[in-house]
């Protein structure tokens, strides 16, 4: 029916933003291209898997919500915890999961990293400090606060970050978390990815809050809103807030604005948005971003594309190992029930 | 008659209860401007306009609540869940404030709800969007829970629910949207009544009742079952968890000997063990055989495709136990 127009492309929605912004190194800012390249080719492939029925139920890719994953990967360590949305593949590829394993995952592959059980909405690792992806609005949330309680009550130098939708504001275990962590000071960056969708609801229709980091001043959390699709901002601002974490200044909020360029999951008609909608919010993705950024630091198109073919092989190769992974043994099916 | 998908029912049984009583409101996510997630109250805000037809943010607690709230003071909402494993999120206002709010109150505050949604596995959606939770259910009194199989159970018991003046779980499997089957035309008024099971296939050698999906994959089973080994089997469509038709099964029964009772939530503790206790407490005459059930395997629901068909009790896990019984 009626078709959302966003009032404000990302730029110029940028209010009272009071953040940090770094100049990063061109060598750093290459892995980052790398991986944030590798995330968009392995969506891409997962897209025409599943166009093809190799994967059921519901996949939710994150195509355009890279520079949120990149820049908190970067500002933070392996040793601080990380808990997502069932949008998650790009969280745990930049924190560094092997493409093979996540992809043989959604397939439900054995070689998958969790044998098949979890798919495409509970990535995990916890050797990487990823801690769990939820297909529960808002569940992830005080998991993270849980482990930010964790660590401080242990005594260890660890942060943790939450990443939620704008849709997720609406659940009440939230607020209850925001007030806990606040009111105990947790070691914990709450990061909302603001695509400004709820599945096929724009969040104006909803909400009786038009900017979503207003929600927890009344707490009197520390909250910013920011250009997610900038790794150099995002890096930048989840470095502060991480920093106030670990002198136990207590949690910050951070509204990272970004843009869904693909479906809300795999199969989406899309019918709620324009394709002028989409195109224009092009200009703004992390990945057109990031590369602009390079070219205008001296980076060469050729070193560009030399990153992009090693990738496109590592992700051809990694879809072709989970393509050709076994099936998960039928034995399978009844283990992990009670840990034993 | 006509024939219509089982969405289409549903929608139907919906807009003509709107037309109907103006009581008849909807709240839920993405069901109004969009349609619907997977389109059962598509074309409903059209006709009935954002009052009478809410998107609702992500609040499954809150709108719940609101619902009851509207409801005990007399309008009638229909909830549309999204994934029906979502009732979770929402467990203390349907189960602590709906369910027990007219026993609570001494028949003063009723609460004329219903709650409807997708639900069940089979399409690799996990651990957290595949669950069946009619047995959970039927554990709290004051909660009816209604599991229709087919377009015209879907329409007339819809319509019964939305009447009734009690909280009504109205479970639809996600794997029965797209069946299609006759449904009287448009303008006839029918319902299906609440608590009515339904002979779907008439045998003498076994009685297996069962209901919602499950239900399609054991007439099938039963076809095969006959072909192959000459079993004649009776199906007993249950229709409704709560109240429980054990009548009808119970008559079934007296004419096969033996009793199978199938469902997509756990096995243990489910719906089907209630039934296979019933039997045993007020007909064990009857059997010529130890009655079974047949429910979920007691784990989570996997994605992988080899794993979930392994756990479900569908079709070769209805007929392996069929000729365990027969044989
Ligand atoms: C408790 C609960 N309710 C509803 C859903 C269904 N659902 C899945 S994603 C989604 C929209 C979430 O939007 P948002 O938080 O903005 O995240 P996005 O998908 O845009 O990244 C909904 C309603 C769910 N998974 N959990
Ligand atoms: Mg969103």
């Amino acid at each position: 029916m009626t078709k959302p127009s966003l009032q404000a492309s990302i730029p110029s929605a940028l209010a009272d933003v009071a953040t940090a912004k770094v100049t990063l190194p061109n060598d750093e800012l290459l892995k980052m291209y790398r991986s944030m390249f590798l995330i968009r080719r392995v969506e891409e492939s997962l897209l025409e898997l599943a166009e093809s029925g190799k994967i059921g139920g519901a996949m939710h890719t994150a195509i355009g919500h890279e520079g949120s994953a990149i820049g908190a990967a970067w500002a933070l360590n392996k040793t601080d915890y990380l808990t997502c949305t069932y949008r998650g593949h790009h969280h745990s590829l930049a924190r560094g999961m092997d493409p093979k394993r996540a992809i043989a995952e959604v397939l439900g592959k054995a070689t998958g990293f969790a044998k098949g059980k979890g798919g495409s909405m509970h990535f995990v690792d916890p050797s990487l400090g990823l801690m769990g992806a939820n297909g529960i609005v808002g569940a992830q949330v005080p998991h993270a606060t849980g482990m930010a309680l964790a660590a401080r009550i242990r005594g260890e130098d660890r942060v943790a970050i939450t990443f939620f939708g704008d849709g997720a504001l609406y659940q009440g275990l939230m607020h209850e978390t925001f007030n806990m962590a606040q009111k105990w000071k947790l070691p914990v960056i709450f990061y909302c990815e603001n695509n400004r969708y709820s599945e096929m609801t724009p969040i104006s229709r909803t909400s009786s809050v038009s900017e979503i980091y207003n929600f927890v001043k009344a707490y009197g959390m520390v909250s910013v809103q920011i250009n997610g699709n900038d790794v150099e901002v995002v890096y930048a601002t989840v470095k502060e807030a991480a920093a106030r974490a670990r002198a136990g200044e207590g949690p910050t909020f951070i509204e990272g604005l970004t843009y869904r360029l693909s479906g809300h999951m795999a199969g989406d008609l899309e019918t709620y948005r324009t394709s002028e909608e989409i195109e224009m919010q092009k200009q703004y993705e992390p990945l057109a971003v990031l590369q602009q950024r390079l070219i205008e630091r001296g980076v060469s198109e050729d070193q560009l594309e030399k990153i992009r073919a090693e990738v496109e092989a590592e992700v051809e190769a990694a879809v072709e190992f989970a393509q050709d992974s076994p099936w998960p043994p039928i034995a399978e099916a009844y283990t992990d029930v009670y840990k034993v | 008659m006509r024939k219509t998908t089982y969405i289409q029912a549903i929608n139907e049984a919906m807009r003509d209860e709107m037309r109907r009583d103006e009581r008849v409101f909807l709240m839920g996510e993405d069901i109004g401007h969009y349609g619907g997630l997977f389109r059962v109250t598509r074309n409903l805000m059209e006709e009935f306009g954002e009052k009478r037809v809410i998107d609702t943010p992500i609040s499954e607690q809150g709108f719940i609540g609101m619902a009851t709230g509207a409801a005990m003071v007399g309008l009638r909402p229909i909830i549309e869940l999204m994934y029906m494993d979502f009732f979770l999120v929402a467990a203390d206002q349907i189960f602590n404030q709906a369910a027990k709010m007219y026993y609570m109150t001494g028949g003063v505050v009723n609460v004329p709800l219903v709650l409807r949604g997708q639900h069940g596995g089979g399409k690799r959606y996990g651990s957290q969007h595949s669950q069946s939770v009619e047995s959970t259910f039927a554990q709290f009194p004051g909660i009816k829970v209604v599991t229709p199989a087919t377009p015209y159970d879907a329409k007339g018991l819809l319509v019964a629910a939305i009447r009734d003046d009690n909280p009504v779980l109205f479970l639809e499997h996600k794997m029965l949207y797209f069946t299609r089957g006759d449904v009287p035309d448009a303008d006839v008024d029918y319902v299906v009544p609440i608590g009515k099971a339904d002979i779907k296939r008439e045998g003498t050698d076994l009685t297996l009742a069962t209901f919602s999906y499950t239900l399609l994959q054991a007439l099938e089973a039963a076809e095969e079952l006959k072909a192959e080994y000459g079993f004649d089997i009776e199906v007993v469509d249950l229709r409704s968890i709560t109240p429980l038709d054990m009548e009808t099964v119970l008559a079934s029964v007296a004419k096969t000997g033996r009793l199978l009772a199938v469902h997509e939530s756990q096995s243990n503790c489910g719906i089907g063990a209630e039934i296979v206790a019933r039997i045993y407490e007020e007909a064990p005459y009857l059997l010529k055989a130890p009655a079974r059930r047949l429910g979920m395997a007691p784990v989570s629901i996997p994605v992988s495709k080899v794993l979930e068909e392994e756990i479900l009790p569908w079709k070769k896990n209805i007929k392996a136990a069929v000729l365990e019984m027969l044989r």
